[in-house]
């Protein structure tokens, strides 16, 4: 294919994510340098009020949001520098915290921001091992289910990969709800009422669990397809030189999925950053909040109406600063081997 | 298979409890909310598992078959008196609008991405990867104040004579796009374009190019090759791309809240007004019959394509 034909294939792709992703990008970028903001106007009004033998009068200055020709308020923009930034992440509070004396720790999480990012990082690192990890039991132990089985086993562990991520955590968190079926067993089991959404940590535990449920299939069904592709011959080979059944999972079978396994790692990484939907399904927000939350949580109006733009644009930012620290090394990594292949 | 590497007997025990553990694990908080979602809330929300089962005292209020109670009156709440259907048509507006932008814009860039090997193909394919990894928050945060004052910026195209006899086809003045689902869908197949090129080129890649060689010398230009030599043999990935394209514009929270106004809330958040108001039991239990009936097209939907999701799963992985 030459590359006129290329460029005209291409050419909607390449438009659409040019006009509707990285415009937008620059868009939030510059937004967060600016704030916008009513304009208003100071009027001298005179008041009048009668009173004994004429008018009692007296003049005062009020201030009302200006107005355009059409009657709309009228806003102006102005640049405030990193401002934004600065109420994000609230250095001082930091300082003050993290000085002798200070709060420490528990007044650096008092911060949005911090709270949101730890929570984020924590569910990202924590999740990781545990998708794989459960990913590639299921498949092994698929694997060696008879053949009819594995249809209707496959159909059941997609379920929770398929189902709408908030509808998921709801489904979860209806389980506990009053006196649900898991609340009820958990105090059939400890002996005492344990509220599983009255502190934060129980709130956490449940939101990694819901996501490793969550993700697991996925992992599962990529790592099943790729043990169908082990080379018998080798595993035999293995058999001969008396490699034991772990020997030859260690040596034989990992070594034979372990581009997989970067695979699903890096989309895992990509998707559990983006934690959201969690914190709506459980109503965790009074709790622990994600990076994606506080940002949206920041464009959600308020209850005069107003959305925090402003903010909102310096937290996205942060955010994607956060994709990118992730996605460096991995994507450096492809670079290199690119250029080794040409 | 080799006598030798068969599973000994404890072993093997163990794996089946394991399997049967993880089958109950799957199924059960979806299976269990379906049930509930048939009991009024004395017995959907008692402490004990077998009224939920069994539903005794929906027996009594409501009837039910074969002994174990059934009602549809939550059911009922939510699609008639609560005019969930409007959500449904929102939903489906929005879901379709996004596969089949998506499928026919993807397919094309998919088709020629696996066809050439030159640096600004590669170069396409990292930008794509980066896009794919963006949190939509980011990108929403620029759609917001663009969609809420876009009756102003767009005024100069329904002003400007070029554009403008084209733009009063629809209305009179440029239109305020915030609460309109038609101009989500515009959204949401930006935030899918990524993932739909990655997965249609490694599709192409295994339809051997030799046939759109063929075609070509036999005469037909890169598009008539493409158009139809190449997809009469794609439609099993395009299939999946669109599935998976459907899937996102259908679970989607985040976009569609910001974005959307009460009146044109597609299914997924607008449940959450089922759970915001202060929650009654029977509104408890509406918004789990709500759920339900939001999962149930996605359970046909694996029924129906499992071995295309499968495909679709593992597609991308054997590319790497």
């Amino acid at each position: 294919m030459n590359g006129r034909t290329f460029g005209w294939f291409v050419a909607p792709s390449v438009v659409m994510m040019l006009v509707f992703i990285a415009f937008p990008l620059v868009f939030v970028f510059v937004q967060s340098f600016h704030a916008t903001q009513s304009v208003f106007e100071t009027v001298k009004v005179e008041s009048c009020t009668p009173g004994f033998l004429g008018q009692v009068c007296k003049t005062e200055e009020r201030t009302r949001p200006k107005l355009d020709a059409a009657g709309r308020p009228m806003t102006e923009t102005s640049f405030i520098g990193l401002a934004a930034y600065r109420t994000v992440l609230q250095p001082d509070a930091v300082w003050a915290a993290l000085a002798p004396g200070g709060g420490g720790w528990d007044a650096v999480m008092a911060v949005d921001f911090y709270r949101a990012l730890r929570f984020t990082l924590t569910f990202t690192l924590v999740t990781l091992p545990a998708v794989i990890g459960l990913g590639l039991l299921i498949a092994l132990a698929v694997n060696t289910m008879a053949r009819s089985l594995r249809g209707p086993l496959i159909f059941v562990s997609l379920m929770p990969f398929i189902v709408t991520p908030v509808i998921g955590a709801l489904s979860i968190r209806w389980l506990f709800m009053g006196d649900g079926i898991l609340t009820a067993a958990l105090r059939w089991m400890t002996g005492s009422h344990i509220s599983m959404f009255a502190q934060g940590w129980t709130i956490e535990v449940l939101m990694l669990v819901y996501r490793v449920w969550h993700v697991a299939p996925f992992a599962f069904v990529v790592f099943y397809a790729a043990l169908q592709t082990v080379s018998q011959d080798a595993l035999e080979a293995a058999l001969i030189d008396g490699a034991s059944r772990f020997e030859r999972l260690r040596y034989v079978v990992i070594p034979h999925l372990k581009p997989l396994i970067v695979f699903v790692a890096l989309i895992h990484l990509m998707d559990a950053y983006r934690v959201f939907d969690e914190v709506v399904g459980f109503s965790s927000e009074a709790h622990r909040i994600s990076l994606q939350f506080l940002t949206f949580n920041l464009l959600t109006p308020d209850q005069a109406g107003n959305r925090a733009v402003t903010r909102a644009s310096a937290s996205a930012m942060l955010t994607m600063v956060g994709v990118i620290v992730l996605l460096v090394p991995i994507l450096l990594r492809t670079w290199r081997e690119q250029r080794g292949r040409a | 298979m080799n006598a030798a590497l068969r599973l000994p007997a404890g072993l093997r025990l163990v794996i089946g409890v394991f399997v049967i553990g993880w089958v109950a694990v799957a199924a059960f908080p979806l299976l269990w909310t379906a049930v509930m979602s048939f009991r009024v809330p004395a017995d959907a929300l008692s402490a004990n598992p077998l009224d939920v089962l069994l539903g005794p005292r929906t027996l009594e209020t409501a009837g039910g078959v074969f002994g174990i109670g059934v009602t549809f009156e939550h059911y009922w709440a939510v699609w008639v008196t609560q005019h969930f259907y409007r959500n449904l048509l929102n939903s489906a507006v929005v879901t379709f609008g996004v596969v089949t932008i998506s499928l026919s814009v993807g397919t094309l860039a998919g088709y020629a991405l696996a066809r050439t090997r030159s640096v600004l193909a590669f170069w396409l394919l990292v930008a794509a990867l980066v896009f794919r990894a963006l949190p939509h928050s980011v990108l929403v945060t620029g759609y917001v104040p663009a969609f809420l004052n876009s009756a102003a910026w767009l005024q100069p195209l329904w002003d400007w004579p070029l554009t403008g006899w084209l733009f009063q086809l629809f209305s009179a003045r440029a239109p305020t796009l915030y609460g309109q689902p038609l101009a989500v869908i515009v959204v949401l197949v930006a935030i899918n374009q990524p993932f739909t090129i990655w997965m249609l080129r490694s599709f192409f890649e295994n339809i051997p190019a030799e046939l759109d060689e063929a075609a070509q010398v036999d005469g037909c230009t890169p598009f008539g090759a493409f158009w139809r030599v190449i997809m009469p043999v794609m439609w099993p990935g395009v299939i999946t791309a669109g599935l998976f394209s459907f899937l996102l514009a259908y679970n989607d929270y985040l976009v569609t809240a910001l974005l959307l106004d009460s009146q044109s809330m597609t299914m997924v958040p607008a449940i959450t007004q089922f759970l915001n108001r202060d929650s009654r039991a029977s509104e408890q239990i509406e918004a789990i019959a709500a759920a339900v009936s939001i999962t149930a097209p996605l359970f046909v939907l694996v029924m129906a394509f499992q071995k295309q999701i499968v495909a679709g799963l593992t597609q991308g992985a054997v590319k790497g």
